[in-house]
């Protein structure tokens, strides 16, 4: 979720956010709460109500032509800095299929919305809302096809591949009656087949579309009607402009504006849950002027903005009672949500059907291309070309033959131009010499079509599919934790992870567990860290009696017993008072919702902490711990239990998080009516705002402080506090009023307003939140290292904290040469890239020169941090950083913003060949991920957003080593060999059709018979090559893991590449001559007729062809047993059934010509002596010449000897043991 | 996806739906890709040896094969150029295409070695295509086989119909140029009976030419193809034209024209008298008369042993430069300091 970054809110990740301000901010948050609610609760509505007076009577004076002058300001601001981050990079603005970004927090409130850009809902009146405008309904079509249009639309996308379209030419060609090589129905037999269960599969998928379609638009809702009572009205029948009441727990039948909820001060909770996966709840707000009205009977305009998909932002304005309001993403409940916590809400209907938000997301991921199939297209255009060569080289021959015989053709027997059974001779079937060429060329493209692999498309997608299925089913990617198997959503790109060279990672949540734990604070200058104390770890456990009943935090959390004690003893002195006011703050300001959670004990309820951010959470967990309970928030109070104690403070004003500031704060109203401003933020900012006059030795303390703990690769916060007295107050309270009625510019009006307030704060102490490396995610990292794939980490962190879970994660070594950059301005950071890319250069010669073994002691590690990458990402200094970046071996980035993300793996992506992988879990990574040839996204505690624009998602890094060095490898060398062998096959049968087109006078007779050359594809050679493709494995689990260095192969393009390509058409052709030559020459001057001969070729080609693909099997399963040998056998039988029909000219020919021995010697000596170079060149290559998969191969089968001989012995070397083979 | 219905998005996204139960992968060893396999490799040994019983299978079979080739007697006459009169040597389209010219020829042969019965006779036709493709397709296998459907000639233009529209039996284009040349033989003034019994194949005798179809109008055109049909027996007795129908394979062909079922001895004086009637005189074509026995590889062909003698010398060839090269340069098999990275370290980044 977009939201949850940046509510982080200690983090620096989200530094130069305002770069940036496409990047959607904090969109849950209740920044439109507004006003309104808040005022009900603190000063009443007759005040906030005069603000709104006030803010409407300026709006409408302004004129339509401010308001569109501020709007086209705020977008060519947003041009702007677009151009500046992703200047000269054209792919770097890409954006989640959502669209992400475009209402965030800043231009959503100043946009104003031009009349024809908006959608007029008239609250309460269906008949006027649709009369101008037909708006769609509220039923829901998923289903693609109906009956009536069922073929045709279902044709049409099938047509859509390149490859059936060039199928349906030559059928059609075919059914030329000059043409006709084939029988007519013949020819279109495969296309058919292909059509038909295509089409078979569609129809079942769009039927159980239709299904859930019905049941989806049969459910029922309550709707308002014109009585002002409640009917249940199917979803389908709702229109735009109604009122709907949804009870707790029920579905949004589509997407409504809230009116008013059960909750007084208008708050609704929603799951997204069906709608991004998030099962966090969100808090939705209705306008207070809505909500106060006790009798539905609303009348209003809605103005909002056209359908579009982004379900993080909505745009509108509402016109109640004759005021103006405007409403933004919290008003807006979107279709598939359910209501949780609140017992009922109204809202108005404004977008149904397939407008609403749910629809217009429900396309699928963005189709990637692999790198394989790129390179495979162009052989295939290298073997189209031969192809025409072949029916060029056809042809011309015919043209010369019939130039020479023309004389003759008249009454040649086998030929007969003329006709004389008509009273005036007339040519026969002889179109001029011309003509006669042109169709023989036709024909031969028909002959020959086999040579562009049509079966290898859908080969490839049904090998990928059973890949698919074997990464998906694999145990090493579940993750126990999450519940989550490995998801393949990108199925095209399988065999990309076979070729992986950069991998480009995010690290909280994706290195890290993200699962925040509080660890240490330092409160008024003093260190109290629960690491220090006893390691057994005091688990703090505090509850509460309410009612009789317990009430318990869910997540228990370490603490510090001295700190407990202190915290616990009264508020007696400075010390104690602080430490009150210090964990008041974690407790209060925050976003966080408790929940009241049932337990099998019923006296026992636990207490949930849902908050969009972990380490709010945990924040929140910890106050707890300490015995500061947060036990109910609304939006206008917070109930604290304080010691058992139960207190209630008014929030009086939240200013919420965001990128520029780096902190939050919160003021609230205490009991006795004093007010209190308590800020947490990012050290960096938090610095500018304290009072530095107050106390320099305590401010100098927590620097230290916070220096350790991000050294330890903690993530830290600084909390402050200041007192407000009245006048500070009242000054403030008016102007954030002000603020948040006002409907243009509000963002900036708060975030000035937050400024002013936010100003000589009183530091508290600071907080350290351990986020725990993942676990096996050194070993993983050293793995990738040692396959030979460079890992960068990009981090929003700090510096410090980023080095140190570099060095904890093994990705930095002690020996390696730290060469970092980090410059605020463009002159210090271009002489920093200089002088580091010359020292890099020298380090790299002089160890170079000196001795090899010095390479360990070479590595150089860059790290780089994200003001540095401003200047340098936006300039000429792109090649520089590139060029230091391809000498070092660990690249790390800190506080990168997430478009910087996306222009650095831009930066390796664009300026070499190599595959580049990104990885990630949160909002902030979805650039990173879609820039990437491949993005996987780690479903971990950020949302579903990364894995939402990924190609496959897991749940922990780790399994990005069995994925890459077992399946990637795997997928890789199977489907490389694949499409070689079904170049190899189809070619064969070509060149073995050519050659004995040689000898019928160019005419393209078949000696194979059109069923065997249209079954050979599907029956007689299909089926091995999918099992194989599937099944195949080079080498064992075990031995990948052992030698990562292994998977250099997939990076070398060891599988497919030119000369593979080349060595197997000279195979082809070799092969392909001794399937033809030897039966010419045996039954040159014999009676061996044309059907004989070609079942011989028939049977002899399909052997070759399996026996070829036996030779390369490394591992047989009795599947592979039976589908190669099958074949052959499958092969006989048809050959035999096909000479069993006494129509067909060829009637009983096998039978005839397999009774004789020659048939069988011959068969015997085609197969022998067309596999015999193979064998020769195999076996020298993999013996002399043998590659480092072969030798792993030969070690994997002796080692299994030795083990049988052994008796069982261990089989693995763990992981780290690599390094002695390093 | 945000696709509501319970089907999912197309990726195949599980539905949203909250189903308590695991979704850890159920454990099979073949999900897990762990079924046990044969894992053969290329082993010095065991390739050596192949080609070892590679060489030790094919020579002796290229030998027999061989010596089999060579027991075959056989013998050629090419007559197409000495069976035409010398006067008629410029003319040679003219004197064949003519009614009353006198076609006869004869041709005297002393048997060199013995020939044991059965010997077959063929004749042999060079640089004819009757694999063309035009010429294969037209016929009408329907026609040949049912009485029913002698109409069914839709292939065979244009020799389907006579110009008075009754359908030609049979029809096309092959049929129509029949071969008719035709041979007599005599031993020392005595005939040799020439068997024309049983020289189709049965099953085209049996399943594909009818036995209750006539020939009907047959080369009753202006133009005449070759051979003519007796009215009154049915096809599957035409024995010629069954053997004529199937079409050869490649441009240069025999066809089995009768047998002799009486050995013929060393130096005995054949007289051949051969009916030179076949047109091939217009494009070229040569025609043999053959005679020949025959062993289990066929006629007299020695292709097939010499191939095999090269494949399999070649085999051994291999084999013993195998055996040398293990001999002198050997290579631990699946030893790791084989390994790239550990041949050279230094490169390793």
């Amino acid at each position: 979720m977009d939201s949850k970054r940046p509510l982080l809110l200690q983090s620096p990740r989200t530094t130069n956010d305002q770069e940036f301000p496409t990047i959607p901010v904090f969109p849950e948050l209740p920044k439109s709460k507004s006003s309104s609610s808040n005022t009900v609760t603190f000063s009443g509505v007759e005040y906030g109500q005069q603000v709104d007076h006030k803010t409407s009577s300026n709006s409408s004076t302004s004129s339509s032509k401010s308001a569109m002058s501020i709007h086209s300001m705020s977008s060519s601001k947003r041009n702007n800095s677009l151009n500046h981050s992703g200047s000269k990079k054209p792919v770097t603005v890409r954006y989640g299929s959502k669209g992400g970004g475009d209402s965030d927090g800043l231009t959503m409130s100043q946009r104003e919305l031009r009349d024809e850009d908006a959608r007029l809902v008239y609250i309460n009146d269906p008949e006027k809302t649709n009369e101008s405008f037909e708006f769609f309904g509220n039923s829901i079509r998923t289903a693609k096809y109906s009956i009536l249009t069922f073929i045709p639309r279902n044709l049409f996308e099938q047509f859509r591949r390149v490859a059936y379209v060039y199928f349906l030419i030559i059928a059609i060609l075919n059914q030329l009656p000059q043409l006709a090589v084939f029988g007519r129905y013949v020819s279109i037999l495969p296309l058919a087949f292909v059509l038909f269960v295509t089409g078979v599969k569609d129809a079942f998928e769009d039927w159980r579309r239709h299904n859930s379609d019905k049941v989806e638009n049969n459910r029922l809702a309550s709707v308002l009607i014109n009585d002002g009572s409640f009917v249940e009205k199917k979803w389908k029948d709702i229109r735009v402009g109604e009122i709907v009441k949804i009870k707790t727990n029920e579905t949004i039948p589509c997407d409504i504006v809230l009116l008013s909820t059960s909750d007084p001060t208008g708050v609704a909770y929603v799951q997204t849950i069906n709608l991004d996966g998030e099962s966090n709840l969100k808090t939705r707000y209705a306008k207070q002027e809505t909500g106060s009205k006790v009798q539905p009977r609303y009348t209003g305009l809605i103005k909002c903005e056209k359908p579009n998909r982004n379900i993080y932002g909505f745009m509108a304005n509402m016109e109640i009672d004759g005021k103006k309001l405007s409403l933004g993403s919290t008003n807006i409940v979107l279709r598939g949500c359910e209501l949780k916590n609140t017992s009922w809400a109204l809202g108005v209907a404004v977008y149904c059907g397939r407008d609403t938000k749910a629809m217009l997301n429900s396309s699928g991921a963005p189709t990637k291309r692999s790198r394989l199939e790129t390179r495979m297209n162009y052989e295939i255009i290298m073997l189209s070309s031969f192809l025409v060569a072949l029916c060029t080289i056809t042809s011309v021959c015919a043209a010369v033959w019939l130039k020479r015989h023309k004389d003759e053709l008249n009454l040649l027997p086998y030929y007969r131009k003329l006709d004389f059974s008509k009273p005036k001779v007339d040519d026969y079937k002889y179109y001029g010499w011309g003509l006669e060429i042109f169709f023989t060329f036709l024909m031969s493209v028909i002959v020959y079509q086999v040579m562009i692999p049509i079966a290898l498309y859908i080969s490839i997608e049904l090998v990928r599919v059973g890949q698919a299925y074997f990464m998906i089913e694999d145990h090493r990617l579940y993750d126990e934790a999450t519940d989550s198997k490995f998801q393949c959503r990108a199925l095209n790109i399988n065999e990309d992870l076979g070729q992986i060279k950069y991998v480009f990672s995010d690290k909280t949540g994706t290195l890290t567990e993200n699962k925040m734990e509080f660890q240490c604070a330092s409160i008024w200058g003093v260190d109290y860290s629960s690491t220090k104390a006893n390691i057994d770890g005091e688990q703090g456990e505090y509850s509460v009696q309410v009612d009789g009943k317990v009430l318990k935090p869910k997540m228990k959390v370490k603490v510090n017993p001295e700190l407990l004690k202190l915290a616990r003893s009264a508020v007696e002195n400075e010390e104690g008072k602080r430490i009150y006011d210090f964990f008041l703050a974690l407790a209060t300001c925050n976003t966080i919702v408790p929940l009241v959670v049932d337990t099998p004990d019923s006296d026992v309820k636990l207490l949930d902490y849902q908050g969009e951010s972990p380490d709010e959470q945990a924040l929140a967990y910890a106050a707890a711990a300490y015995g500061f309970m947060l036990i109910e928030r609304t939006s206008g109070h917070i109930v604290i239990d304080i010691h058992g104690k139960r207190l209630k403070f008014n929030v009086l004003g939240l200013h919420e998080f965001d990128s520029d500031r780096k902190r939050m704060s919160v003021i609230l109203g205490y009991p006795d009516s004093s007010v209190k401003l308590f800020v947490k933020g990012a050290d960096t900012t938090m610095f500018n705002v304290i009072d530095k006059s107050y106390n320099m030795d305590l401010i100098k303390s927590t620097e230290t402080h916070l220096h350790s703990y991000s050294s330890l690769g903690l993530r830290t916060l600084v909390i402050g506090m200041k007192e407000l007295n009245t006048s500070e107050f009242e000054e403030w309270h008016a102007a954030y009023e002000a603020a948040s009625t006002a409907v243009f510019g509000r963002a900036a009006l708060l975030k000035k307003i937050s400024n002013n307030v936010e100003s000589n704060v009183c530091i508290l102490g600071a907080s350290a939140i351990e986020d725990k490396l993942q676990q096996g995610v050194p070993e993983a990292i050293e793995s990738l290292r040692a396959a030979g794939i460079k890992v960068w980490v990009l981090t929003g962190d700090k510096q410090e904290t980023a080095i140190s879970i570099g060095f904890s994660s093994k990705l930095l070594t002690r020996n390696m040469t730290q060469v970092i950059i980090n410059s605020n301005n463009r002159v210090s950071c271009r002489k920093n890239l200089k002088d580091a890319l010359e020292r890099s250069r020298k380090l790299m010669s002089t160890f170079g020169v000196g001795n090899n073994d010095g390479a360990v002691a070479n590595q150089i590690a860059l790290i780089i941090d994200g003001g540095s990458l401003v200047h340098i990402l936006d300039s000429e200094h792109e090649e520089e950083l590139f060029q230091l970046a391809s000498l070092c071996s660990v690249v790390l980035c800190c506080r990168v913003a997430p478009l910087q993300k996306a222009g650095i793996v831009s930066l390796v992506k664009n300026r070499t060949s190599d595959m580049t992988l990104a990885i990630g879990d949160g909002a902030n990574d979805v650039s990173m991920i879609q820039m990437a040839d491949v993005g996987v996204g780690i479903s971990g505690q950020e949302g579903r957003q990364a894995v939402m624009s990924s190609d496959f998602a897991m749940g922990q890094f780790r399994f990005l080593v069995p994925l890459l060095l077992i399946h990637g490898h795997w997928n890789y060398q199977r489907l490389g060999y694949m499409i070689l062998y079904n170049f190899y096959r189809n070619a064969v049968l070509v060149l073995v059709l050519f050659w004995y087109v040689l000898y019928t006078a160019f005419t393209l007779t078949t000696a194979i018979n059109e069923w065997s050359s249209t079954l050979y594809s599907i029956i007689y050679s299909a089926l091995p090559t999918i099992i194989v493709g599937i099944l195949d494995k080079d080498l064992g689990r075990s031995t990948l893991l052992k030698f990562p260095q292994l998977y250099s192969a997939g990076q070398r393009d060891e599988a497919y590449n030119k000369k593979l390509f080349l060595l197997t058409m000279a195979d082809t052709l070799w092969q392909s001559m001794v399937i033809f030559w030897p039966p010419l020459f045996a039954y040159w001057k014999s009676t061996i007729d044309v059907a004989s001969i070609g079942d011989l070729w028939t049977i002899a080609t399909v052997i070759l062809v399996n026996l070829h693909l036996a030779m390369d099997v490394v591992r047989w399963y009795w599947v592979t047993h039976a589908v190669i040998w099958g074949s052959i056998v499958a092969t006989f039988i048809s050959v035999m059934i096909i000479d069993a029909i006494p129509q067909l000219p060829g009637y009983w020919a096998f039978f005839h010509v397999s009774s004789s021995g020659l048939f069988w010697a011959l068969l015997l000596g085609i197969v022998i002596a067309a596999l015999l170079p193979r064998l020769v060149v195999k076996f020298i290559y993999e013996y002399y010449f043998p590659s480092d998969i072969q030798i792993s191969r030969e070690a994997e089968k002796i080692k299994q000897y030795q083990r049988v001989a052994e008796n069982g012995q261990i089989e693995m070397l763990p992981i780290s043991d690599q390094q002695q083979h390093r | 996806m945000m696709d509501m219905s319970p089907v999912g998005g197309k990726e195949g996204q599980s539905p949203p739906n909250s189903k308590k139960t695991s979704k850890k992968p159920k454990y099979s060893r073949f999900s897990q890709q762990e079924l046990p396999a044969w894992k053969p490799i290329l082993t010095p040994g065991w390739v050596i040896s192949t080609f070892t019983v590679i060489g030790i299978i094919f020579i002796p079979v290229g030998l027999a094969s061989l010596f089999s080739s060579e027991k075959v007697e056989e013998a050629v006459f090419r007559y197409d150029d000495t069976c035409l009169p010398s006067s008629d040597a410029d003319n040679a389209v003219a004197y064949i295409k003519s009614a009353t010219t006198n076609k006869t020829c004869t041709h005297k042969w002393t048997v060199e070695h013995k020939m044991q019965a059965p010997i077959f006779i063929y004749y042999q036709l060079d640089n004819y295509y009757q694999n063309h493709r035009r010429y294969v397709k037209s016929r009408s296998d329907k026609q040949l086989w049912n009485k029913a459907s002698e109409s069914d000639t839709s292939n065979c233009s244009p020799e389907d119909k006579t110009k008075g529209n009754a359908p030609i039996v049979p029809c096309g284009l092959i049929a129509w140029s029949l071969f008719n040349d035709t041979y007599k033989f005599s031993m020392n003034n005595k005939d040799l009976t020439v068997n024309k019994k049983n020289i189709a194949w049965s099953s085209d005798r049996g399943s594909k030419f009818g036995p209750n179809v006539y020939p009907k109008n047959f080369q009753s055109g202006e133009l005449i193809g070759g051979g003519k049909l007796d009215e009154s027996i049915p096809l599957s007795e035409q024995e010629d034209l069954i053997v004529w129908m199937r079409t050869a394979a490649l441009p240069t062909f025999r066809k089995l024209y009768g047998k002799i079922e009486t050995d013929l001895e060393a130096n005995n004086e054949i007289e051949i008298v051969i009916q030179n009637n076949y047109n091939t005189y217009e494009f070229g074509g040569k025609k043999n008369l053959v005679l020949s026995t025959t062993t289990w590889i066929g006629g007299k062909n020695p292709f097939l042993g010499m191939a095999y003698l090269v494949v399999g010398g070649l085999s051994l060839f291999c084999a013993i430069g195998f055996i040398l090269l293990y001999v002198i340069k050997p290579r631990p098999l699946g030893d790791p300091s084989y390994l790239s990275w550990n041949r050279n370290p230094g490169i390793l980044k």
